[in-house]
């Protein structure tokens, strides 16, 4: 990887007395990283960010922000960091201009700076009409933005966003994905979710956590191999014997579906032009011929499944990344 | 970084209306306290004049109104006190200050010195009230200053035992409640302590009331700021640990 690391989360585990929320997770955040962090509820997504952005301190491991280590070093560290936590931490009381050149300050930026980033921070979540409104009159798709907007104003390397959809619009939320799409040039980001087409179509890297381990970790390239399944999708007027088509060239297997349709698993190549051919030759009067693809739901489910089948104690389902 | 989280804290405080209930409260009752204290004064002045070494103003109008306004103070603190941490823990805004680069240390100093301000602007108009004597009288500049002195320091004792309180629980009546008692308890502490010997001088010198009525009779003596002092300092460093301890696994 010729990017900078800005992350690097080396065997974190973290215990709430005999519990484990999170055990042994590893993983880096390249620069231009958009990392979504998936998995069922109480996996340990939120822990694991907490972790991450020195709310909590993690029973065993090491972070390292951009080379500084959290531990020792922490108030460098969280200068390069945002944080959305699942519950966006606002002052209810105050305005959405005063609660932002407050957060601003915290993080130490002054002056004119600090105005030109609210300014900025307000602009790119859309806030730019509400700056005088008091935050605890804001609907809760504005309140999510005002808490993104909260993360990014400081303009820090690492943009860690817990749920930050939940709550929103339809509308809105294709504008914070565009807005985390475009974030994801400059800075790194991490953002956890149920949403799982919003991975597709936001992250290039995918982390999969279950029961406090990571189970999967791939960039999304990879994830798309892992998407293609053996399979094609036939739909025949009129159809032959199974038997018929099992012995074409490359099929393993034939399955009818209940519509009528048949599943055809292949092993190597995908025999699809051979078996269009065929079809054409011996009249079949082929309608529908389709490459299945798996989704993300059910690798994820898979994933999740098989892992809750295992017992605790075996360790082999930690994938590190490419 | 210190004074953005008192200036933010003060603020907060002055935009709820608990913040300006207590003001009024407050100075309503200690107004009426002065008047009542200045009306004894009238009627014993002919006597006072006569005697020899009499108690001037100072003692018998601005020393018991300072007195009552700690008691009035107790009661009220813990009200104040009450939701500096606890509430930030319930809202979840607490994580604001963690992921910023403020150690716990500054978020704690920057708590405590907001609510403090608040003390310090409900001081602000009881000195006024004993300035206005000046229109008729003189007063013993140096006992006033030394009550103030005392005052303040009472205050600030109070506010760090509410606020080790509030970085307890997070609900903030039961940081109320349990300052309120923590409180009452040091200031009567010394009951006890006049019956025995033994136990007597431990007990006494616990007690916030031993130490704030030298102040009051104008004795500056350098124990009695001690005393404060260590008071504040104890409850701070407990509060910095106890919201440390929150991050660290159990």
């Amino acid at each position: 990887m010729a990017q900078e690391i800005l992350i690097d989360a080396e065997h974190l585990s973290r215990y709430y007395g005999p519990t484990c929320a999170v055990r042994d997770v590893s993983f880096q955040l390249a620069k231009g990283d958009v990392l979504g962090f998936l998995g069922p509820n109480g996996a340990g997504k939120s822990t694991t960010m907490q972790m991450l952005t020195g709310n909590l301190a993690p029973s065993a491991g090491t972070i390292r922000v951009r080379g500084i280590d959290l531990l020792d070093a922490p108030k460098r560290a969280k200068h390069e960091l945002g944080y959305l936590p699942e519950q966006p931490p606002l002052y209810r009381e105050h305005t959405v201009d005063e609660f932002l050149t407050y957060c601003g300050r915290l993080h130490r930026v002054s002056g004119n700076r600090l105005r030109v980033a609210v300014d900025q921070a307000k602009h790119r979540c859309g806030l730019g009409a509400v700056g005088k409104r008091l935050i605890g009159n804001l609907s809760k798709g504005y309140q999510q933005r005002v808490g993104i907007a909260q993360a990014i104003l400081h303009n820090p390397a690492v943009v860690i966003l817990d749920e930050p959809t939940v709550g929103l619009d339809p509308i809105q939320i294709r504008e914070i994905r565009a807005l985390i799409r475009e974030l994801g040039n400059e800075h790194g980001i991490i953002l956890s979710t149920h949403i799982l087409p919003e991975v597709q179509g936001v992250c290039n890297r995918v982390q999969i956590i279950n029961r406090g381990r990571l189970v999967f970790s791939d960039t999304l390239a990879g994830l798309e191999q892992h998407l293609h399944s053996q399979h094609l999708i036939v739909r025949l007027r009129n159809a032959p014997a199974p038997t018929e088509i099992q012995q074409l060239p490359g099929v393993a297997a034939v399955e009818v579906l209940d519509d009528g349709r048949l599943r055809l698993r292949y092993e190597g190549a995908s025999p699809a032009e051979a078996i269009a051919e065929t079809a054409v030759n011996r009249r079949w009067g082929l309608e529908e011929l389709i490459p299945e693809r798996r989704t993300l739901e059910q690798i994820f489910i898979e994933l999740t499944m098989q892992d809750a089948h295992m017992d605790a104690g075996t360790s082999t389902a930690t994938e590190e990344a490419a | 970084m210190i004074l953005h989280i008192a200036a933010r804290e003060l603020k907060g405080l002055f935009l709820s209306p608990l913040a300006w209930s207590i003001l009024a409260v407050v100075q309503f009752i200690l107004a009426y306290l002065f008047l009542a204290q200045i009306d004894t004064y009238m009627q014993y002045a002919p006597q006072l004049a006569g005697m020899e070494d009499a108690p001037g103003v100072t003692d018998v109008i601005v020393a018991p109104m300072f007195g009552n306004a700690a008691v009035v103070l107790l009661l009220v603190a813990p009200l104040i006190t009450m939701r500096v941490l606890s509430e930030e823990k319930r809202n979840r805004t607490l994580s604001l200050l963690m992921s910023a680069p403020v150690s716990m240390t500054e978020i704690v100093l920057g708590k405590y010195l907001g609510v403090l301000g608040f003390f310090l602007a409900l001081l602000g108009l009881l000195a006024v009230m004993a300035l206005s004597l000046f229109a008729g009288t003189t007063l013993d500049v140096g006992k006033l200053l030394s009550g103030l002195l005392g005052l303040t320091l009472v205050i600030g004792a109070f506010a760090a035992a509410g606020l080790y309180m509030s970085s307890l629980t997070e609900q903030p009546t039961i940081a109320a409640v349990s300052s309120f008692g923590l409180l009452l308890l040091l200031w009567i502490i010394n009951w006890a302590g006049a019956s025995g010997e033994q136990v007597s001088g431990l007990f006494s010198y616990l007690s916030l009331v031993q130490h704030y009525d030298s102040l009051l009779k104008g004795l500056f003596n350098s124990t009695d700021v001690v005393y404060y002092l260590l008071f504040i300092l104890t409850f701070l460093v407990l509060s910095i640990q106890r919201m440390d301890a929150n991050r660290l696994p159990h």
